[in-house]
């Protein structure tokens, strides 16, 4: 439907990604505030059936071709242009992740319509479209406006919960063909899975750092499960390496490694220096400290002024009530 | 292997950015200058592939202060050229980073046809989009982006390239040549290369340089406003007995896409 | 007595069995001898004729007087006995060899001169004491690094024989029986050219070359080693830095002393020594020397605190050898990533924070007066404030003590604020000389806009560079008027421009940093210091001399620990401290102690029982005017 919003349906190996969600989200604002349709598009070999999580869009565009099995952005770029050609949607929604980042450039070029990439914010104002993006490692922030034309904007993860991209609701689905080219010029082979062994920190979206601050080995327990439910993994500060609690590959800092997680729970962690260095570009920063002048608040966006023994089981069990 | 490497300088984010008065563009009097960090891992990854295939490294860079120190370094680590666009005025995004580069490579003798167009992934003011996928669309050349690993078995008509997916699982694609690939890291670190040996290289060898192509357009986005968000110079502090606290961040977390 | 030389043996008069013994002795010795010195002479020169006047001195100090020895006392006093016993015994040997080549010769034997004899009996008596305790040490209380080898026994052995026939011919000579005599005159010439054919061959090989490397030594040592591109292989090294390895004891004094080895990284300075002997012995053999023979992870281990120098007998040069290779790691490219991280933000920032230049003098922000910039107007003392003083949040604390403490003074002092950087003296410590010089030459444009009398740091690395190594720059910097803020409060407390209000009566306990003590003989200030405020000192085993580094020299602060490390040289210095019996605090003079005792404290678990202080923070504390007498409260 011509004007309508679209969002780039992302998945990968048979599961839509919690961005597409995010993008729903943020999709669904911004049809409702200029009245028109939001569309979901799914692009895929076999992945028809995923359209089923995407009920808060009005309606889902399904291609499905064989070149589309895994996601190779030149043949999901190429999809989108004919689509987007065809039926000149208002804008695309696109998720700045590994697996789709180049996708939103090419196909603004490919269809010569304007991009603002790193979005955190999409807003409707007097009828156009307004995007915060985070430039410089979010030194900056720039305001941009799309006009009434066909835009395509990139959208940083986080920008609005996931949740409020799921629903129950099964939407529509249109199934739609596009032609690509027969000998693509670049081709999925294999993947690569990630060695067995320890857990490599830098990989992981969440990490709970556990300092001296938790008193002993036995209470990493405790941070062990929260990692769990979190779906990620736990670190530590120097001392609690060397004396054995973690092994080396856990370290965080100067003498460990320098991680970026989505979020970084430190808890029991005082943040010197040596420790911060490592840790101080992770997107979310929580700190749990009983010392309100610990330096770790200096770098954290939120602190929790408690007994980190008691707070992470108290957060273990609120996660586990969330996620049901 | 004939291999360009496209670097651009891009502010420093330890020093503090500024805004001009017109409150739409940065202030560059008291901006850092510094090599996009993914461009310099591609610099690493094209080293690299020369050192196990041979061939040539071209390295190509719109004119910014600092950049002859930047230039020179490059040679120092064992490029073969450094190619400087002079004649260009500072320009922010993707979008006239690439229409320059596209220009620059098609009309400026000997730097195409090249086997293999490396650069860095994305720069932290691609506003408009980024410079690789627009460049491989103008050049009309495949395009990988968040690459980790280029091999090439000798010389042929394909390279694999390593791209990054999320969990640490990567995956290989074959890429026709010439393609441009958006590098997200080398192989391994880029290499360290000493203050002597730069400056034996600044007396040895030279920088050429090409003229920037009159007329580049700049991006068709608007941009309303620039703004420095407030810092956060302390922690935004949780109140609140255990059950309660814990409730505060399973929002912050659900609000952020961490839940 | 029958003169030996004169007797006939089988038909041949003794002089011609001497000759023919002699001359096969002094040819072996001399084909090794002659082989060394052509071997050198590829290696790179070095100067080493400069001021002979001091050369000289060295040699009388550390070979006739044998001084470093004592440090360990029991082995001392026999090495002592058998060093001196050997100088007559190798004077009445060559005396005698002549007298018994050329018998016409109008001279008498050396033991026929009574005070001679007298010499030789003495020495040989207590020499052969001198043997049994070296002999009890190395193979019953054998100390850590001293190895039993053949080598060892086979040398000990032939000392011993060769005092013993002498001691015994001297006897029979008395006793009135010349065919003991005859036997043992000829016996005792024997052992002693076997000695001497053996000598090049063997690790007393150091009796011969100490004396030499003892003259060559460097009279600045620790300097770093003249331009190079660094060195990898035999003829990289100079000439010097390869004696090292001729001139060895392989005593094992560097091991004990050395806090990487103690550690458990990679580095023993002995085997490095050791390794650089069988390069001269055969260079080329046994692989590539950087790389195969000495690994890089050797190389990077040291922490250049100048301990294995201080300590050499024979005055041997390790980190010169360290040096040389990290220079040539260093041209490779060859640095590991947080290494790399540290020296690109030095030549990009002028700190290894990787933070702003700008942001150097921030932490003058919460000071309650303005310190002067030293570029705008004149000042009396310069401050070079160094960066962990300046970016490090735990040091500020003391930065900021010190601007009170020198306000309070009444001192005229300026900063250069953020035209400072850092000074390259520990980045030259890791081989990245052109970075050294980059940064020497930034301080020094800086500096020549600023007009000052002297230039005071706190930091002993900072103090280290600026008043040895940056003299032979541009500016007409000498070096001469730099100050470490120790020696700066020890005036001003002496003149009474600062006065102990309330005096301090804790017992502290005080750690000598390296770059203060060892490489500039600073002992006394701080101490001179301590005192005025009224603490009582309690010195550390080690001190001084034999202080014991943290560990964060040489550029190994920004260096991973090596793994496997059995106990980091910080740890151990503060579990030294804490060993000290009613000593609560250790105060530090260097503001890379702070951090590094600060955190082995917390590795170590010894938080509780001891504070780590610096020296300024205490002045604070006794100089404050009563009424802010809290204003150290610390972060
Ligand atoms: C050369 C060098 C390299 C180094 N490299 C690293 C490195 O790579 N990584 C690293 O981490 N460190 C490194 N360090 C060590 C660093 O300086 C700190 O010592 C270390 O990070 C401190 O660890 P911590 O925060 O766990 O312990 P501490 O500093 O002791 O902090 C413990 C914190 O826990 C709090 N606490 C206590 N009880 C509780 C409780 N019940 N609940 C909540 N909070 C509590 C305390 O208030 C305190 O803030 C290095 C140091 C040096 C000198
Ligand atoms: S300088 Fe220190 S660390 Fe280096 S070898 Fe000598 S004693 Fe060991
Ligand atoms: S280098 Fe010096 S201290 Fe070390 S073993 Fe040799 S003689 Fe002894």
């Amino acid at each position: 439907m011509s004007g309508s919003i679209w969002v780039l349906a992302e998945h990968w190996r048979g599961q839509l990604s919690e961005s597409t969600y995010e993008l729903l989200a943020l999709g669904r604002e911004i049809a409702d505030g200029l009245g028109v349709e939001l569309q979901a598009v799914l692009l895929g070999h076999g992945a028809a059936d995923l359209a089923k999580g995407l009920g808060k869009a009005n309606s889902v565009l399904s291609v499905d071709h064989s070149s589309l099995c895994e996601p190779v952005p030149e043949a999901c770029a190429a999809a989108l242009v004919q689509l987007i050609k065809e039926r000149r949607p208002r804008s695309v929604l696109v998720p700045l992740t590994n697996i789709s980042m180049g996708v939103g450039t090419l196909v603004s070029t490919a269809v010569k319509v304007p991009a603002a990439n790193f979005c955190r914010d999409v807003r409707v104002v007097d009828g156009g479209l307004q995007a915060t993006c985070v430039l410089y490692g979010g030194k900056i922030e720039a305001t941009v406006t799309m006009g009434a034309e066909c835009s395509i904007l990139g959208i940083w993860p986080g920008a609005r919960a996931a949740e409020n991209g799921r629903s129950d609701v099964v939407p529509p689905v249109e199934p739609v063909t596009v032609s690509l080219p027969e000998a693509p010029r670049v081709r999925f082979k294999r993947y690569i899975e990630p060695e067995a062994g320890d857990v490599d920190i830098t990989q992981q979206d969440t990490l709970v750092a556990v300092g001296r601050g938790m008193q002993g080995q036995a209470n990493l327990a405790l941070a062990e499960e929260l990692a769990e439910v979190l779906g990620g993994a736990v670190c530590g500060s120097r001392p609690v390496i060397d004396q054995g609690w973690l092994p080396l590959s856990r370290q965080v800092g100067k003498s460990g490694v320098s991680v970026k997680p989505k979020l970084y729970l430190a808890a029991g962690i005082s943040g010197a220096p040596e420790h911060v260095e490592g840790m101080k570009n992770a997107a979310l920063i929580i700190a749990v400290n009983t010392d309100p002048r610990a330096p770790i608040f200096n770098v954290a966006h939120y602190g929790i002024l408690a007994d980190a023994l008691e707070v992470l089981p108290a957060l273990t069990e609120a996660v586990r009530g969330k996620k049901g | 292997m004939n291999i360009l490497v496209l670097l651009r300088m891009i502010p420093d984010v330890v020093e503090e950015l500024e805004i001009s008065n017109d409150g739409k563009t940065l202030d560059r009097e008291f901006l850092r200058l510094i090599p996009n960090e993914t461009d310099d891992h591609a610099l690493e990854e094209a080293l690299l592939l020369k050192e196990r295939h041979g061939g040539k490294v071209t390295v190509v860079a719109p004119d910014a202060p600092e950049l002859d120190d930047v230039l020179f370094a490059c040679l120092a680590k064992g490029a073969d050229r450094a190619v400087k666009i002079s004649g260009v005025e500072p320009v922010m995004g993707g979008r006239a980073a690439a229409r320059l580069m596209a220009q620059v490579l098609t009309t400026a003798p000997g730097l195409l046809p090249a086997d293999l167009i490396l650069t860095g992934v994305q720069s932290t003011e691609d506003l408009d989009g980024l410079m690789a996928p627009i460049l491989s669309h103008l050049l009309q050349l495949p395009y990988v982006d968040n690459v980790t690993q280029v091999t090439a078995d000798g010389p042929g008509k394909t390279v694999t390239a390593v791209k990054e997916f999320p969990s640490a699982v990567r995956a290989e694609f074959d890429v026709q040549l010439p393609a441009v690939l958006g590098i997200q890291a080398a192989e391994k670190p880029p290499r360290y290369v000493p203050v002597a040996k730069v400056r034996a290289v600044m007396k040895s060898q030279h920088l050429e340089s090409a003229a920037a192509p009159a007329g580049v357009e700049a991006g068709q986005l608007e941009i309303l406003q620039m703004a420095k968000p407030e810092p956060a110079e302390h922690a935004e502090m949780l109140a609140g007995d255990p059950a309660q606290v814990a409730g505060k961040i399973c929002e912050i977390l659900a609000a952020r896409g961490v839940l | 007595m029958p003169d030996p030389a004169t007797t006939q043996y089988f038909g041949l008069p003794g002089y011609v069995v001497l000759w023919i013994l002699t001359l096969v002795a002094f040819y072996l010795f001399g084909i090794k001898v002659a082989y060394y010195v052509r071997t050198l002479g590829k290696a790179r020169p070095e100067k080493r004729w400069d001021r002979i006047g001091e050369r000289v001195g060295l040699v009388l100090t550390h070979v006739l007087g044998q001084r470093r020895l004592f440090n360990e006392p029991g082995i001392g006093i026999a090495h002592f006995l058998i060093f001196w016993a050997f100088v007559f015994y190798a004077t009445s040997f060559f005396w005698n060899l002549v007298k018994g080549l050329v018998p016409i010769l109008p001279i008498p034997y050396a033991d026929d001169v009574g005070w001679m004899a007298f010499a030789l009996e003495a020495f040989g008596v207590l020499a052969l004491v001198g043997i049994v305790v070296a002999a009890v040490r190395r193979y019953i209380l054998t100390p850590p690094r001293l190895e039993r080898t053949y080598d060892a026994t086979l040398i000990l052995g032939l000392i011993a024989l060769l005092l013993v026939t002498f001691l015994v011919g001297a006897a029979a000579k008395t006793r009135g029986a010349p065919g003991v005599y005859l036997w043992m005159w000829w016996a005792h010439m024997v052992t002693v050219l076997g000695f001497l054919a053996y000598l090049p061959y063997s690790k007393h090989m150091h009796l011969l070359a100490a004396p030499f490397g003892v003259f060559f030594s460097s009279l600045r040592p620790g300097a770093p080693p003249p331009a190079s591109e660094g060195a990898s292989r035999f003829e990289e090294f100079t000439w010097r830095e390869l004696f090292s390895g001729l001139a060895c004891a392989e005593c094992g004094r560097c091991d004990r002393a050395c806090p990487a080895f103690n550690s458990g990284f990679a580095l023993s300075p002995k085997e490095l020594v050791h390794k650089v002997k069988e390069l001269v012995r055969a260079p080329g053999a046994g692989g590539k020397f950087l790389g195969e023979v000495v690994r890089p992870e050797e190389v990077w281990a040291c922490t250049t605190c100048l301990s294995c120098m201080e300590r050499c007998p024979v005055l041997n040069e390790h980190i010169p050898l360290v040096l040389e290779m990290r220079r040539h790691l260093v041209s490779q490219g060859e640095v590991e990533t947080p290494l790399q991280q540290a020296m690109m933000n030095l030549n990009r920032y002028g700190n290894s924070f990787g933070q702003s230049p700008r942001a150097r003098a921030k932490w003058t922000a919460d000071l309650p007066f303005k310190i002067k910039d030293a570029r705008k107007e004149p000042v009396e003392y310069l401050w070079v404030v160094g960066d962990y003083a300046s970016y490090d949040p735990r040091v500020q604390t003391v930065t900021k003590a010190t601007a009170r403490v020198f306000q309070q003074a009444g001192l005229d002092f300026g900063i250069l604020y953020e035209g400072e950087q850092n000074s390259g003296n520990d980045v030259r410590r890791t081989g990245e000389e052109g970075l050294f010089d980059v940064l020497r030459g930034k301080n020094l444009q800086a500096v020549a806009k600023a007009r000052f009398e002297h230039v005071v740091t706190t930091d002993p690395h900072t103090y280290h560079a600026l008043k040895n190594e940056y003299a032979n720059g541009d500016g007409g910097w000498t070096g001469r008027n730099v100050l470490h803020s120790s020696e700066l409060l020890e005036r001003l407390l002496a003149e009474g421009k600062l006065s102990a209000h309330r005096r301090l009566d804790g017992v502290v306990t005080f750690h000598d940093p390296c770059y203060l003590g060892r490489y500039n003989g600073v002992y006394s200030p701080p101490r001179l210091v301590l005192n005025a405020l009224g603490t009582k000192l309690r010195e550390m085993p080690r001190n001084r001399r034999t202080a014991y580094c943290c560990g964060a020299g040489g550029g190994r602060i920004w260096m991973e620990d090596p793994p496997g490390v059995k106990e980091r040289p910080a740890e151990s210095r503060v579990r030294e401290a804490a060993g000290l019996h009613g000593v609560n605090t250790l105060v530090v003079a260097c503001p890379k102690d702070l951090v590094m005792f600060q955190d082995a404290l917390k590795t170590t678990g010894l938080e509780g029982s001891l504070a780590v202080k610096d020296l300024i923070e205490l002045v604070e504390e006794a100089a404050a005017p009563s009424e802010r007498s809290d204003s150290h409260a610390r972060a």
